[in-house]
Formats: C-alpha cells, structure tokens, sequence
C-alpha cells in the first residue's frame, strides 16, 4: 500500500496512514480487543503480510499497544511481517507427508531456489514455507503453490512445476 | 422463518425423496450421482468433475439424475470418489474426463464401467461401498451423514433426522435429563484426554452466572490429522446442533467454534450452516417458540498448535498470544472472559446428538468397559488404504491397519503406528493386538489424541522420527514456561546429536532426564507431553538409539550423516578423482583400479560424491 502513497507521505513507513482497506475494516469491526485476531486475519488476506502501518493502525483502533500488537502477529505463524513472494510454495511436513519423504521435496526447493523456508527470493517471485498438514493426507507427500495442492509429489515432478513457474 | 411444524414437515418430505441415498431397493425412478467434496478429493478436482457431469446431464437433456456433493466418503487414498445411489456403485480415482463415460455406459446403457471400480487389496473389483474391507469392520455414528447428505443443505439435514434431537431436549427434557443420559453413555472427550463428557456438562452447569459459554475446539492442530474438518465439512449442523443442546443445558446462549484458518473449506461450509439455520429460525431467539435463545460465531485460529489447549484456545478467542493459563480454575469456572465455559471436541459434539436420539442404553452398547462408543482415525502413512475410519473402541490396531488399512504397501514390514500425534507415542508389532481404547493405549505409553494414526514401514529411523517430533513441538511451544521453551530444544539438539554421530551412551540416559523433567514440570499439556515420543521410541526402539549413540549406525540410512557411503564396483572407472577429493584420506585403491572406501576413516562429509563424474558413489 505505501507505494500507492508515496508522494503525500510523512510518516515514516511510507505511507501517510490512510488506507482504503483499513477504513473499511474499522467500519466492519467493532473497537474492541478481542476482535484483533480476526482484523489481523483479514489484513494478512488482504496484503500477504501485516504491514507496519497496520500494525500502527490497529493499535490506535483497538486502543492497545504497538507492542501488544506486534506480540501477537509473530506468536502465530499465519501473520508475516515480510511480503510473501508472486508464488509461494508450501511445502506440507505433516507426519503423514514426513513418512512418504516431503523433507526431501523440501530440501530440493531450497537448493533450488536458494533461500530457506520462511524467505522470499530477492526478485520477489518465490516463497518457501512449511506447513503442518493441508489435510491431503491421502495424496502425501503434498506442496501447495498460492494453496492450490501438488500431490503424490516427488522431486521431479517438483522440478517440473518450479521450471514452469520460472518462465 | 419456519415454525416447528414446518421442519417437522420437511424432515418427512425429504426423508421419502431422499430414501435412495441409504436404502439400495428405494422405490424411485431417479439416480443421484454422489461425489465427495473433502479436502482430499477436492484437491484432486472433485468440483471440476460435478461441474462436468451436470453439463453433460444438461447437453444429453437427462432428467430423474441429480448430481451432488457430499462430505468425506473416507477412502481418501483412491479418490475423487463418485458413488451412484441407489444402486451403490462405487467409482475410484475418476477424472473430469471419465464423466461421459459413466453417463453414456451407467446411466443410459445401465452398465458399470468396470475399469472405474475400486479393486480391493485381494485384487477383486468391488461394486459397492459395503463389499470393501475398507468399510466391513467401521461403524459410522460420528460421520453418519458424511459422504450421505449435501453438507451445504439444511434440508438434507433435516431429512436424516437432523434437529429432532434438538427438538426431544426442548421439549423432553430437562438439562439434568440430558446430563444424566451423557453420563450413562459413558461418552468421553474425543479431542484426546477422554474426560467424560457428561461430568463436564455437569459441572458447567453448576457455577452460577449471569453469562455462560459454549465453545466448540475445532483447532485440529495434529499433524496428519483431519477427523474434525472432514466432519464440519460433511455434516456442519451436527455440530451446530449439539453446541445448542449443550448451550440449552449449562444455560449459555452463546457459542464459538475455534476453527484453523488452514481449513478454508471447513469454515466456508460451516458458516453457510449457521447462515441457514438463522434463516430457519432455529439459531436465534425464542428457538421452536420456547425462550431458549442461541447464537453461534465463528473464530479463526493463525496457526499456533498450542491453541489446541483449551484455555489457550480462550485466550485466543479473546485476541490474546494464545498462551495457556494455570489450571485450576479450569474453564468450566472460569473461561472465555472470566465466565463459566463448556468446551468440547468436534468429534464430541457429532456424538451426542446420536446419543439423545438413540439413547444411552443404545450407545454404552458399543465399545469397552470404560471406553464407549466409536472413534473415528485418520489413517495414514506407509499402509494401502489411506483415509478416514470409524471404529468401536476396542478394535484392534491389528485390525486397523492390516483389515481395514489393507497392510504396508510395498511389501514392506509394519514397524511402527504413531497415534496422538507430537503427544503420543509409538506403538511397535509387538503390541499390534492392543485392544484401541483410552487406557490400554495409555499403558503402552502412547495415548488416544484427537485420531491421528500414522503407520510406519521398516525404512523409517525411529531416532530421526522421534527428531521430527521435538522439531515440531520446540517450534510450537508457546514459550510461556521453562520445561517446555527450553526443556524441549535440548532434548532435540540431542537427538541432533544422535542422527549425526555425535552422540554418546551418556545422552540417553540425558535424554531420558530431561523427558521426566518436563513431563513433571510443564504448566500445560503440550509441554507435559511433548516427550511422549521421545520416551516410546526410546522404550521400544532402545536399541537403535544405541546404535546410533555408540556404533554411529542408522540402519535405514535415513540419517544422512551416518549413512555408509561406498563405492559401486560397477560404475567406478578408476579415475581416482574421489581419492583426491577425500579431505582424510578415506579412499583406497591404486591407479586406474576401482577404488575402496575405507569405512573406519570415513567421516561421511560427501564430498567425493559431488566429485565422482560417473555417479559411482552413493
């Protein structure tokens, strides 16, 4: 969103606090605490990450701290503080993926793309991400690119989608 | 708004139209064409493939055959699945394109495709649901409806006695009436711990307050594990129902499921139930026109195993770092803000209204002494028949994984089962015939946990999976106490230590120390178990712990490091490029011969496996 509001900006994310889709969320939701997991839900939804400027912002809505905010965005793995990359990759290390060899899946994805799990490549094209059980368990091992499921995945066929991918 | 005799009216119409869908000899022209919507099947394009038989109904203008989706039919392992009603045939792994097919031979010719049957583990095809081994020794009460009715219409729920149990309790009984028949039925927590459900109901209800909760933890954080969604996504309203019959019982009129935010699917269709059963009336005010009022709300999880927990799932409803809170006082005095809450499992849930409707005589039938009822098992791993099964308690993990799961593919040797997840154990062959119930397993130092059941094949190290275990919970472990935050991450750089040859005799014995240590000292139960795995591995796999401690050997080279690296005799051309490679000189053998590789001095580091031009290393 901050580059959208380069120009007019002062503060010192980059973006002057004004944003569309936080109004809409204020209207929505009602000014109380306990609603700050479901706001939080939504902005990740909506950007792919939770910004600075929403953590800000829903620190004044709610009427809590920065630091209770922040607490709460990096206790839950759903909430990132990085934009994810155009594809993100989830690899699934649920036991019953684990068993049919998903470690091997995952260990070919970041020799491949040359970042470990949780980054984003440096032209912001690919993410890796491990997950606990997508609840393919019938077709383990499993990787989801942007959620939708590979199945019964090996390394080529991984090797296969990424070279896709990379065209 | 419908009036009571309204759903009482469409609970009879439907149920005649709907006959076909249980009873093979149904009187009717029509032919309804079932296909499983779970997450598994939908992965595999079950929704590409329902869209594709209704054009192809609509183009060939057939009338009298509705196409429609359903829950979980549980045998994950060969979907998407598609079953014709009434006739009951069954059709695996079909793809969008198999549509015309069925229609033109099935529907019209009145043939079955043959190549589309499911063929069981002896090799024969099948016709129907019923003939599978897969199905032969479950019993479904929990997902009665799964893979029956369209999870997404009320009506069909209504049709299968859906809210009648409801309507006996408001009309029938009294909240004691209800407690009392739970009680009876011996029904015990399914979400893992097996407290029984009627006390807990019970002692709910006794706190005094001028606001009460009921809350539905629907926050199936094991991995592998996928009873809970493939019941919201199968039958929602069961849910919804029994959340009211409980709120109608502690006197709470409002309820929270905590649903993972991971199961899109689950919480879409759970909503649309709640959306339909406010526009019926029968969530709301003034429900069947008595003054019982009821609300349900969903709550998304974010991904914190530990929110599992029950008083950390609280304090996530509450928008809180899901930390658990210090028992007593335990949530049925004080839960969600402060107020007295009932807090049961999805699988509990879908249990009870079975039990109000068939009686607790009916349930306490099943099962064994003191564990009543079914269980419902997501079945997975190294075993043939993948999915999703119900059986009555005290069957057998023999039975399970060899009549019901088909045994280990391959032809490999059953090793291990895994059941309750990072806080259960291992169950070896030697104790395959283990009646499944709360406590037996609990004597072989595993537990029940929420169902997920992992089968292992002999190629696994149980050192690296017990690794596995503390990886995942060292990475889920909320921080708030010491055992647990810091307790856990020594036990897996340990076991680090072990998978790369680094550790000693000493270590076990270490290992062993700190598991009893955070057992006994962890605040909550993710903490007090999360060296489960590690303590039954240990119990029953010593010895492979000690091979990897004292002779640096993994016997199914799954450790990596400790993997015998050797040269093919075949492949090697002699060039001798390894041995120059080799950092300690591990490589032996003269010019242009094939080279050996000295086992004692090799320190496995790989490097002659990168330098070998002919892949003759492995």
């Amino acid at each position: 969103m901050c580059e959208q509001n380069k120009e007019t900006c002062n503060c010192t994310c980059g973006c002057n606090g004004k944003d569309e889709f936080l109004e809409k969320l204020s209207k929505e939701y009602e000014p109380i605490k306990d609603n700050l997991i479901q706001m939080l839900n939504e902005v990740q939804e909506h950007y792919g990450y939770v910004p600075t400027n929403a953590q800000r912002f829903l620190s004044e809505f709610l009427k809590i701290s920065m630091a209770e905010v922040y607490g709460v965005v990096t206790f839950y793995s759903r909430f990132t503080l990085k934009p994810k990359g155009k594809y993100n990759i989830a690899v699934c290390l649920g036991t019953a993926c684990y068993v049919k060899g998903s470690q091997k899946i995952m260990d070919r994805l970041k020799e491949r793309l040359k970042i470990e799990s949780g980054e984003t490549t440096e032209d912001g094209m690919f993410s890796i991400e491990e997950t606990r059980c997508v609840g393919a368990c019938g077709l383990a091992p499993v990787f989801t690119v942007n959620g939708e499921v590979y199945g019964k995945a090996t390394v080529q066929k991984l090797d296969q989608v990424i070279d896709e991918l990379m065209k | 708004m419908k009036t009571i005799e309204d759903i009482r009216k469409i609970r009879e119409e439907k149920r005649k139209e709907l006959d076909l869908r249980v009873n093979t000899k149904a009187d009717t022209r029509e032919k309804h064409i079932l296909i499983c919507h779970g997450t598994g099947c939908t992965s595999s394009k079950s929704p590409k493939i329902l869209e594709n038989f209704r054009k192809i109904l609509e183009e060939k203008n057939i009338e009298n055959v509705r196409v429609i989706m359903t829950g979980c039919f549980g045998l994950c392992a060969k979907g998407p699945i598609v079953i014709i009603r009434p006739e009951d045939t069954f059709y695996s792994n079909v793809t969008p394109d198999d549509c015309e097919e069925i229609i033109n031979t099935h529907i019209i010719e009145g043939k079955t495709v043959e190549r589309l049957l499911c063929k069981d583990i002896d090799g024969k095809y099948v016709n129907s649901l019923d003939e599978l081994n897969f199905y032969k020794k479950q019993k479904r009460i929990a997902l009665k409806n799964c893979g029956v009715i369209d999870p997404e219409q009320i009506d069909e729920y209504i049709a299968f006695d859906g809210y009648k149990a409801l309507e006996k309790v408001l009309f029938e009984m009294t909240p004691d009436d209800i407690i009392e028949e739970l009680k009876k039925s011996g029904l015990r927590g399914r979400g893992g711990a097996g407290f029984p459900t009627g006390k807990k109901w019970e002692i709910t209800k006794s706190y005094e307050a001028d606001q009460k909760y009921v809350v539905c933890n629907a926050d199936e954080g094991d991995p592998g594990a996928f009873m809970d969604r493939s019941i919201l996504e199968g039958d929602p309203h069961s849910v919804i129902e029994a959340m009211m019959i409980a709120g109608y019982t502690i006197g709470a009129n409002k309820g929270y499921i905590y649903v993972r935010a991971e199961y899109p699917i689950a919480v879409e269709r759970f909503q649309k139930a709640i959306d339909q059963a406010k526009e019926y009336g029968i969530l709301g005010k003034n429900i069947f026109g008595t003054n019982f009022d009821m609300d349900i709300e969903i709550r998304l999880g974010a991904g914190a195993f530990v929110c599992g927990e029950e008083t950390a799932l609280l304090e996530s409803i509450e928008g809180k770092r899901g930390q658990p809170r210090v028992k007593p006082p335990f949530p049925a005095e004080s839960g969600l803000w402060g107020k007295p809450t009932l807090i049961n499992n999805v699988e509990t849930y879908a249990n009870i209204t079975r039990i109000i409707l068939n009686g607790a005589d009916w349930y306490s039938s099943i099962g064994t002494e003191t564990s009543k009822g079914t269980k419902v098992f997501a079945l997975g791993g190294n075993v043939n028949n993948i999915g999703l099964v119900e059986v009555p308690m005290g069957t057998t993990l023999r039975e399970i994984v060899f009549d019901i799961g088909g045994g280990i593919p391959n032809g490999r040797e059953f090793k291990a089962a895994q059941t309750g997840g990072p806080s259960g154990g291992c169950i070896p062959k030697e104790h395959l015939d283990t009646p499944i119930d709360y406590e037996s397993l609990k004597t072989i130092g595993s537990m029940m946990g929420s169902g997920g059941l992992i089968v292992m094949d002999d190629t696994k190290c149980m050192v690296s999976l017990a690794r596995f275990y503390l990886e995942f919970t060292v990475s889920e472990s909320c921080g708030k106490c010491t055992p647990c935050r810091i307790g856990t991450k020594r036990m897996h750089e340990i076991l680090t230590k072990l998978c790369e040859g680094q550790g000693t005799e000493y270590d076990l014995y270490r290992l062993e120390k700190l598991a009893s240590n955070i057992q006994k000292a962890s605040i909550c139960g993710l903490g007090q178990s999360a060296p489960n795995p590690v303590v039954s591995t240990m119990k029953y796999f010593r010895d492979e712990f000690m091979e990897h401690a004292v002779d640096k050997k993994c016997r199914t080279n799954e450790c990596k490091k400790l993997a015998k690296i050797e040269i093919d005799e075949e492949k090697c051309k002699g060039c001798g490029l390894c041995q120059r490679s080799c950092p300690v000189s591990a490589i032996e053998g003269e010019a242009r011969e094939k080279r050996v590789i000295n086992q004692e001095k090799c320190i496995k580091c790989g490097t002659c496996i990168q330098s070998c031009p002919f892949h003759a290393i492995i």
